[in-house]
């Protein structure tokens, strides 16, 4: 039995889980369906959405944040955040906006989540 | 002096709901004052996701949060925005005084909401010994410093205290490729929730330090270590177990505190249509849970408004 807490909301659920080879078999502890599925996931395939800045040349703000549009392994958030910080936005961007498409090629978009003009 | 229905101080979580909430409910005249030069307050920092799951019933991070909000105040012409505004003083008869560049402006509103926010506790309000270098910061100034400004304020960070916005910074100075020697909580829990204890600090392996405090803190120009040292259940310094750890940065994460000075020296109970509502009211944990409370806010505003 692993005991994890559930990072889906607030609430932080304790949740306990039955694994058997590496499977979660059983959940127990959950307030919302999310806490099922997160405990699936992290015990089968840990995910993180990845939050972090991009800095601009030439626009009114001099950081745009952004996030992956989904969740990305967790033993690639490290990896994901150096590679943001490399990176220059010159261009105006909505909020939601494409930054880099399949980000470092694991499939998932980096978003911008505040818009930023000239 | 001019006469506004409504004034609302601050344009964040708490003020732009309560002016959604008040014209929603029959306010026409609305002017929200806004120091910075973009609206959404604090959200505009917090890049992290974990906004809007009661509000929006989606997982928002803080800049999308504020975008919705933002949306709305800016589809609604009854609700006048005034940038690089900053309030001074207001009166016991509702008299608010305000400047903004070139000007300084009195106005009478029939109703006033404070929505104007919190600040952090610094390290003077919980008293840790020592020197005084550079290289300290309060949680949320770092957050500005590198979520805003783009400047990394240090390269090897020890947290003191465990609230929610040390926590999220923990994980946000790794992010940056900074390394975080240690989150240091005097309590024997955690006081940010146990989601971000997981997500920011378990995640990356930083050793957190339950029970414990920073006894001393050293440094001649920039902060250079600090001491650490177990406390039994009377909160007296285990001396046996005192340890030092290197750092350039001390982060201070210990609570907020509502930011209300305009009203020092006024009792607020006793004011007819002054309303305070947001972190300026209480500490909430939650964005949504401002918001929440501003909705009521600007609801009886409205109310008063009308009655009057």
């Amino acid at each position: 039995m692993r005991k994890l807490i559930c990072i889906e909301c607030p609430r932080s659920c304790v949740l306990r889980v039955d694994i058997q080879n590496c499977r979660v078999v059983k959940v127990t502890g959950e307030k919302c369906p999310k806490g099922r599925d997160y405990a699936v996931s992290e015990v089968e395939n840990p995910q993180r959405v990845l939050t972090s800045t991009v800095s601009t040349s030439g626009l009114a703000l001099k950081m745009v944040p952004v996030r992956t549009d989904r969740p990305i392994p967790k033993d690639k958030i490290l990896e994901a955040a150096a590679e943001a910080r490399k990176m220059k936005l010159e261009r105006p961007v909505k909020v939601g906006e494409i930054i880099a498409e399949n980000f470092l090629g694991l499939g998932v978009n980096l978003i911008a989540t505040r818009g930023v003009e000239f | 002096m001019t006469e506004r229905d409504l004034i609302i101080v601050g344009a964040g979580p708490a003020g732009m709901a309560a002016a959604l909430s008040a014209h929603e409910n029959g306010v026409r005249d609305i002017l929200l004052l806004e120091r910075d030069q973009y609206p959404g307050g604090i959200l505009n920092q917090c890049v992290h996701t974990g906004f809007g799951l009661t509000y929006f019933k989606e997982n928002l991070t803080g800049p999308e949060y504020a975008h919705r909000l933002i949306e709305k105040i800016n589809a609604i012409k009854e609700i006048e925005v005034s940038f690089k505004s900053f309030a001074i003083k207001l009166t016991r008869e509702k008299e608010l005084t305000f400047i903004k560049p070139g000007k300084l402006e009195r106005l009478k509103p029939k109703a006033l909401i404070l929505a104007s926010g919190a600040r952090e506790r610094t390290r003077e309000m919980i008293h840790i010994p020592g020197e005084r270098p550079a290289g300290i910061f309060s949680a949320g100034l770092a957050q500005k410093l590198i979520n805003i400004e783009g400047l990394l304020p240090g390269k090897e960070v020890v947290i003191i205290g465990s609230g929610d916005i040390g926590l999220i910074m923990a994980r946000r100075f790794i992010l940056e490729g900074a390394k975080v020697k240690a989150v240091i909580e005097i309590q024997k829990q955690s006081r940010g929730l146990a989601r971000n204890a997981v997500q920011c600090v378990e995640d990356f392996g930083i050793p957190f330090y339950l029970s414990h405090k920073v006894s001393k803190i050293y440094g001649k120009k920039r902060a250079e270590k600090v001491d650490v040292v177990k406390i039994d259940e009377n909160s007296n310094e285990i001396s046996a177990s005192r340890f030092q750890i290197e750092c350039d940065t001390v982060l201070i994460s210990v609570g907020l505190i509502p930011e209300i000075e305009l009203i020092d020296g006024l009792d607020p109970v006793s004011i007819p249509g002054l309303f305070i509502c947001g972190n300026a009211s209480k500490i909430y944990d939650l964005a949504d849970s401002v918001s929440r409370d501003a909705l009521l806010a600007g609801k009886q505003a409205a109310e008063y408004i009308k009655s009057i």
